[in-house]
């Protein structure tokens, strides 16, 4: 009996798609996994493969042509089978298979379609998938139930589409991708000091379209509120026990905490180079410095490995010399995030323009006195608005909030630096 | 036509009668054909009647123990003979457990030899089954002897488990040769009725393809018994002499003559491919002489099937059932669950039983996994200090990145019944975490499996 091959939603949220390319011709012979079209969804480009063995007949689908999920593009004859005649050249919607359904096994044909509503996979699939960040949704699941299994995620190039793979493990992505992902999420030392991940198609199409609106960089903005209680008590008791050996500012423990929070967000810790972007592995916060006919940013290299005191020498040394103009060129390039500190003008909030190729910068207001509900009392507690101001063509909205949830706990609970 | 059939099953041992239930229930029309009684080695001279002799074994050494227990029961006399009566009518009443199913699932049961015939047919006597949809070989494997060495299995001086499981008494005297899961257990049962048992293996260890740990702890166990284990030997000679047998075996770079009443061959089983006429229909085997088959089961011949030992290794009883379900789902056109070949348990029943499941911690080093052990002593459970079944452990081997339980193995009471949880646990793919956060009776033996899973976390509470 010949099997229908429906547009399946291949994204979560797909509601069309766009015959990219024919993989199979009229009358090719198809095996059940194969890739039958490359079909364009509203994220990338996905395969649609064979639910079924036999000989491809009956495409109604043109490439370049647009149909809904669900409608019916082709059909898979048994071979020497008589299909009818042509479907209408407007294919009738029709229900996409249902995930679910029917008895399913695990024999290697009983292959399940990806299920964009839930994911059913083993606890040990869900793990191995959670640490290489491949998406569950995007396996195809030959366990009891469609279930994704072990033996699914290792069956790389058979069963788990491209997207599903973690971007690191193909040399060069041939098509796009949804996101160009780094492929450590935190910063990995020992290795390169840096990883160049290419630009991706959907990444290049945002930076251009975000670029054309909003200016150069495409900027955007996150605030969050900090409570400065526990960091103003460390930075007390620190100062005390430091007596005559110099002071610990409010901005060297920003600094300490960026640098460290930026070693968990290595997206955030990236530069934007056009045609890719580069991730770093080493931390270097740029400082910014008023000066007398402008700004300047001196580098505090490998923030996140120095002490608070060190950290904290080093900042006035620099900050005195860039007063003076005696920076070497090499002392204020080559930042991998920066860090813009008005609090000492009483500004409460603001925002601060990032400094290219750094795809980051942070905005720190003035810490207040505030009357804020802590466990269900009205007290007074000592608060700052930091700002932080992202290149969209690096790091989106999620990214950027997860970094600054990061900054916040850090500096809400300073012994965590210590970890 | 009377003699046709949709399903025809030639042997009815556990992965013909299973497969034979599996096809009825589908609704197939099925037939089996056995020459002896149903139920196979397995229900008849082979798993059941032996777990009832160790079982018997078990109630001799814990008689002997009684009263540590406060209780006493006087001079323990044995009757190897009273235990093997009961043992057949053990294994009898199995046997007719089968043939009740197969006529509670309406399958015919052909009784004679039968040879596979081109044109899915079978030839039983002068009668001609014909099979509409597969043939199923399921002609299961015997004893085999080693000849070469003047080990010829003679049925009085050298015997095999066929006729160990029909002595009137037990021998004064016996060499076990092989110490894998059927020597192991004969080696229990006799040492219980009085026989001196020496047990002969000719790899390094006993149990060769246990966990080291779990043939480590048994050596030591049978040793502490009077159990003498003899590994790394070579048996050179068998010579017979009147109601007696001479050995010359070599171990540890010497030679010696050992004299027995009865040599008891445990070492190797040749599977049944001769004259049931597989090369007739295009049947192949493999070098090993193992029924070549596909992922399907189908052997070189369409529409001829292979399950259970003539299908290869490992040949367990459990593993042939399960091909039986499998085989016949396959052919009533379903789609089944893949059966999972490396998660298939393994129980020797001897006293402390062994079971395992997975890789053992060999297999880990050879495949170079990083893997954690996690070991729990059954010395350190409360179940099992009450019941004075100490011996053993849990050991669990853990993938240190995902958690994934690469192996396990126990060694102690119980063992057989408590591998399950592991077994399950593999065969969903849980990994440590979800095994240790399923609450456990306490006490019982098996929250050694949950300790266990803790130690390889790192976090064992009872220790």
């Amino acid at each position: 009996m010949a099997t229908n091959v429906y547009m399946e939603a291949l994204s979560p949220t797909m509601e069309e798609g766009r015959v990219v390319k024919w993989h199979k011709r009229d009358g090719d012979p198809v095996k059940t996994g194969e890739t039958l079209a490359e079909v364009e969804t509203d994220k990338a480009v996905m395969d649609l493969v064979a639910r079924a063995d036999g000989v491809l007949r009956q495409i109604t689908a043109a490439e370049g042509q647009t149909v809904a999920v669900g409608s019916v593009v082709a059909v898979i004859a048994a071979p020497g089978e008589a299909v009818g005649a042509a479907p209408a050249s407007a294919p009738k919607p029709a229900p996409a298979p249902a995930p679910g359904g029917g008895e399913r096994g695990a024999a290697p044909s009983a292959a399940t379609p990806a299920d964009a509503t839930r994911v059913k996979a083993s606890p040990l699939a869900r793990r191995i998938a959670k640490e290489a960040g491949v998406d569950l949704k995007l396996v195809t699941g030959t366990g009891p139930g469609g279930r994704v299994t072990k033996r699914d995620l290792e069956s790389a190039g058979g069963g788990v589409p491209a997207e599903a793979r973690p971007v690191a493990a193909q040399p060069a992505p041939q098509r796009e991708v949804p996101l160009p992902a780094p492929r450590s999420p935190v910063v990995t030392r020992g290795g390169a000091a840096y990883e160049d991940v290419p630009l991706t198609q959907i990444r290049k199409t945002i930076a251009k379209r975000l670029a054309t609106s909003l200016g150069p960089i495409p900027h955007f903005f996150l605030t969050i509120e900090v409570d400065m209680e526990r960091a103003s008590e460390a930075r007390d008791a620190l100062n005390k026990q430091l007596g005559d050996q110099g002071k610990v500012s409010f901005n060297d423990i920003i600094i300490k905490a960026t640098a460290h929070a930026l070693t968990q967000h290595r997206a955030c810790n990236a530069w934007f180079q056009e045609d890719h972007i580069r991730y770093w592995n080493e931390v270097h916060i740029g400082m910014a410095v008023a000066v007398e006919d402008g700004l300047i940013t001196p580098v505090i290299r490998n923030a996140d490995l120095k002490s608070l005191a060190g950290i904290g020498g080093e900042a006035k040394e620099l900050a005195e010399r860039a007063r003076n103009r005696r920076l070497q060129p090499n002392e204020y390039t080559g930042a991998t995030f920066s860090v813009s500190n008005l609090g000492m003008f009483d500004i409460d909030q603001f925002t601060a323009v990032i400094n290219p190729p750094e795809a980051g910068i942070i905005a720190v207001g003035s810490i207040v006195e505030k009357p804020v509900v802590v466990e269900g009392q009205l007290t007074a507690r000592r608060r700052m608005r930091i700002t932080m101001s992202c290149d969209h063509r690096v790091i989106d909205g999620a990214t950027g909030a997860a970094f600054l949830r990061t900054l916040k706990q850090m500096l809400e609970n300073p012994l965590a630096m210590l970890l | 036509m009377a003699n046709q059939f949709d399903v025809i099953i030639l042997g009815g041992g556990p992965a013909g009668y299973v497969a034979a239930i599996r096809s009825a229930q589908l609704g197939m029309s099925t037939a089996v054909i056995e020459k002896e009684k149903l139920g196979g080695v397995c229900v008849n001279i082979g798993c059941i009647p032996t777990k009832a002799l160790l079982h018997s074994a078990y109630i001799a050494s814990l008689l002997r123990e009684a009263k540590e227990f406060g209780v006493e029961a006087g001079a323990v006399k044995t009757d190897y003979g009273v235990a093997m009566q009961r043992s057949r009518r053990v294994s009898d009443q199995n046997s007719k457990g089968v043939e009740f199913l197969m006529k509670k699932n309406k399958v015919t049961v052909v009784k004679g030899a039968g040879v596979l015939q081109p044109g899915r047919k079978v030839k039983v006597g002068s009668d001609t089954y014909e099979a509409k949809k597969a043939v199923l070989i399921a002609t299961g494997s015997r004893v085999k002897g080693l000849p070469q060495i003047g080990l010829e299995i003679n049925k009085t001086t050298v015997i095999s488990s066929d006729e160990a499981l029909f002595l009137e008494k037990a021998p004064a005297s016996m060499a076990i040769i092989g110490a894998g899961a059927v020597g192991m257990e004969f080696a229990d049962i006799f040492h219980a009725f009085g026989t001196k048992v020496m047990l002969i293996e000719a790899l390094p260890r006993i149990l060769p393809l246990e966990d080291p740990e779990a043939s480590d702890a048994l050596a030591k166990s049978y040793k502490k018994r009077g159990i003498e284990v003899i590994p790394a030997a070579k048996v050179k000679k068998g010579t017979p002499g009147k109601d007696k047998m001479t050995l010359e075996v070599e171990a540890n770079g010497a030679t010696q003559k050992i004299e027995v009443a009865t040599v008891l061959m445990a070492a190797g089983r040749a599977v049944n491919t001769e004259n049931i006429g597989l090369a007739e229909c295009g049947v192949q085997v493999t070098d090993r002489g193992f029924i070549k088959v596909d992922q399907s089961l189908q052997t070189t011949a369409p529409g001829y099937y292979a399950i259970g030992d003539v299908a290869g290794p490992p040949m367990l009883a459990h593993k042939g059932m399960r091909e039986g379900v499998t085989v016949t789902e396959i052919i009533a056109g379903k789609k089944p669950h893949a059966i999972r070949y490396d998660n298939v348990p393994s129980v020797t029943y001897c006293h402390p039983e062994v079971a395992s499941i997975g890789l053992t911690e060999d297999q880990c080093k050879e495949r170079k996994l990083d893997y954690v052990a996690g070991k729990f002593p059954f010395s350190a459970n409360g179940r099992a200090r009450g019941t004075g079944e100490t011996e053993g452990f849990v050991k669990i081997l853990r993938d240190k990145k995902y958690g994934e339980i690469l192996g396990a193995h126990i060694v102690g009471g119980h063992a057989s019944e408590i591998i399950h949880e592991l077994a399950v646990a593999r065969e969903n793919e849980y990994t440590v975490e979800e095994v240790e956060l399923a609450i456990h009776a306490h006490p019982t033996m098996s929250e050694a499996v949950a300790q266990a899973a803790l130690d390889s976390l790192g976090r064992v509470v009872d220790m």
